[in-house]
């Protein structure tokens, strides 16, 4: 009940803001009879009325994980955009072996397979792809080693 | 006979050394894809579209490489319903009712093979019926204006949103989600920016391939830390593997009308495989009666769901080539794929790139008897497979996605939205959100838009010329019963649950 209510407020919210902003998009001098503006209201209008139907008939809440789940959840997502940041200036090597140790950290909570299960991943991963399959990762930070 | 040479062209292209080569790996990996559990046709292509694109292959081959992991992981995802209960993805989850109950008779070898052999003749089925339906569906869309490809994109959408999913208004949201985020960038009319925010990265849009990578496999990574990898253990142990001849001439008028059924439901635009593979099941087991024992381990409960899956996967081309209407979420996939290539579905290819077609048709049953061949075999080894713990394989495919997204573009900034698209699959499946609809809006609503506005061109600014053909009123009619009538079917229609131990 909450969870679509809550849901259902927060689409509600991001349509209203949606066709705000489509009202605010710049037109040309060269105007077709419907122009860029209609199309985006029309879905924004269509997303706040499913949005309102949902707020007045919500499903069953789903099971949501529990507090310590949540944890690790935020957790793998603070490492996949640390990862996403760390790609480019720290090469290739080093942060899929930490990323990929500590996700599979959090799906089986044991160390040591898991910093194995990172090692192996990135250097695998390097191999197949830089010399199997010719991508042009970079596998350290620029300036060392090289 | 057009055919005839049509598909003479076909094989000169399939049967090259290189292109059977790409086949056969496309095979190869499609089954293991498909047998993974957390990795399904969808997302298992959607990872392996961008590396397919780095490296550089032409349209031609890279169709016949992702089109053989398409039908591979069609036949792979029987492995882990049978095995360990658990459906690769979702069109497999009816062939758990009959297939994990036989493998616990002791029979896990025959349910393999025999489902093997459905999947075998509904792929085929399915693809002579494409090869022949396809030109003639490719003649009748060239009527169609913007009128009717308006309403068309409609009906995709509704039937989606009405047929696949629990609750319409979700479904709503999930296509609005999908179009408002196609909207994002440049108008291609007036050359100007829209809804970015005036910030630059988004002023190109955003990245379908980004969106598809985060929302089928990203979000994968959650649920498996969710549910702390407890979904790999092994269930069943596979005896001895021989073929189950008795079974398999026993089932052969189940497979055959599976086939036409999951073809038919294929075709329908938003309905696939999933479809396809529950009214197969569904009325096999109305025509065995009560005493049939479907759901207690019999031969055609396991040939029923396989053969109208299959099939269903090969009926969901036809809509997706001629129209660039795909019928499920791998198609749209699929369809991505195509759009990344600079290949434009719809009737003027089968005139344009007929080499393109044709190569793909005679691919697609080479890639079938390949499969068959592969997967009587090499079952072993596949099942072996099905060892590689979560803890080692969801991290893989993170990386995987990672490399594959940042190959295409090199920009942090698509790695970020990756990211966030991720977790809002997440929430969005957590919430029964379907996020299949979200892909298509994001590949559509170009299209769509495009289309409204160009036919408001054409009629100068009048509405009414939406409705101006019986074609484009037969789309409106279809997309409103579809949307609307399972509200009221819903009773009727109920998917049967899992069995459980």
């Amino acid at each position: 009940m909450a969870s679509d209510r809550l849901f259902g407020l927060v689409v509600l919210m991001t349509a209203l803001a949606y066709i705000a902003s489509a009202t605010q998009i710049q037109t040309s001098f060269l105007q077709d009879p419907v122009g860029p503006k209609a199309f985006p209201m029309l879905v924004g209008a269509v997303a706040a009325i499913s949005a309102l139907v949902m707020i007045i008939k919500p499903d069953p809440n789903p099971q949501w994980p529990n507090l310590k789940t949540f944890g690790a959840l935020l957790i793998a997502l603070l490492v996949l955009v640390g990862y996403a940041y760390a790609l480019k200036p720290f090469g290739f090597l080093l942060p899929t072996a930490v990323t990929a140790a500590i996700l599979s950290y959090q799906i089986s909570p044991r160390a040591v397979p898991a910093i194995l299960t990172g090692l192996g991943l990135s250097i695998g991963l390097f191999v197949l792809f830089k010399y199997a399959l010719k991508l042009g990762l970079v596998p350290f930070p620029k300036g060392i080693f090289t | 006979m057009d055919i005839i040479s049509n598909l003479a062209l076909g094989f000169s292209i399939a049967l090259s050394p290189y292109t059977l080569m790409l086949a056969i790996v496309g095979c190869f990996l499609g089954t293991i894809i498909g047998a993974l559990p957390g990795l399904g046709p969808s997302n298992g292509v959607a990872i392996l579209i961008p590396i397919t694109f780095t490296l550089g292959l032409d349209a031609t081959s890279a169709l016949v490489l992702m089109t053989s992991v398409y039908y591979g992981a069609m036949y792979g995802g029987r492995i882990s319903s049978i095995l360990l209960n658990i459906p690769g993805d979702e069109p497999a989850l009816m062939t758990t009712l009959d297939g994990y109950p036989m493998a616990k008779q002791g029979r896990a070898g025959d349910a393999l093979v025999l489902s093997g052999v459905a999947s075998f003749v509904g792929a085929f089925l399915a693809t002579i019926g494409l090869l022949l339906l396809a030109p003639l569906l490719a003649r009748v869309a060239y009527l169609f204006g913007p009128a009717e490809y308006f309403a068309l994109y409609l009906l995709a959408f509704c039937t989606l949103g009405g047929v696949a999913s629990n609750n319409q208004a979700k479904a709503a949201i999930a296509s609005c989600i999908g179009l408002g985020i196609a909207m994002i960038g440049v108008d291609d009319n007036s050359g100007l920016p829209r809804l970015t925010g005036g910030n630059m990265h988004l002023a190109d849009g955003i990245d379908f391939l980004v969106a598809i990578v985060g929302l089928f496999a990203i979000a994968e990574v959650f649920f498996f830390i969710e549910g702390h990898g407890k979904n790999s253990s092994i269930g069943v142990k596979l005896e001895k593997v021989k073929v189950p001849w008795k079974d398999i001439w026993h089932t052969r008028w189940t497979m055959l009308r599976c086939s036409l059924l999951g073809f038919i439901a294929g075709i329908l635009p938003g309905a696939g495989a999933s479809l396809g593979s529950f009214l197969a099941y569904m009325s096999e087991k109305s025509i065995s009666g009560k005493d049939g024992g479907f759901g207690t381990g019999v031969a055609k409960g396991v040939a029923a769901p396989e053969a109208g899956n299959n099939a269903a996967a090969g009926g969901a081309l036809v809509p997706m080539l001629t129209l660039g209407v795909p019928g499920s979420g791998t198609t749209a996939v699929l369809l991505a794929l195509l759009m990344t290539l600079n290949i434009t579905p719809g009737p003027t290819l089968f005139t344009d790139r007929p080499e393109v077609v044709w190569g793909l048709i005679a691919s697609l049953l080479i890639a079938n008897v390949v499969l068959l061949l592969m997967n009587v075999p090499l079952v072993r080894f596949f099942v072996r497979i099905l060892m590689v713990p979560a803890w080692i394989l969801l991290p893989g495919v993170t990386m995987i996605s990672f490399v594959g997204i940042y190959s295409l573009s090199g920009s942090y900034f698509d790695l970020l939205l990756m990211v966030a698209f991720g977790a809002l699959g997440y929430v969005l499946r957590k919430l029964d959100v379907p996020t299949v609809p979200v892909i298509l809006g994001i590949l559509l609503g170009g299209h769509m838009e495009d289309a409204l506005r160009r036919a408001m061109v054409l009629s100068d600014g009048e509405i009414m010329y939406l409705w101006s053909s019986p074609i484009a009123i037969g789309f409106w009619i279809a997309a409103i019963l579809g949307f609307v009538a399972p509200m009221f079917l819903r009773g009727v229609l109920t998917k049967p649950q899992r069995v459980s131990d």
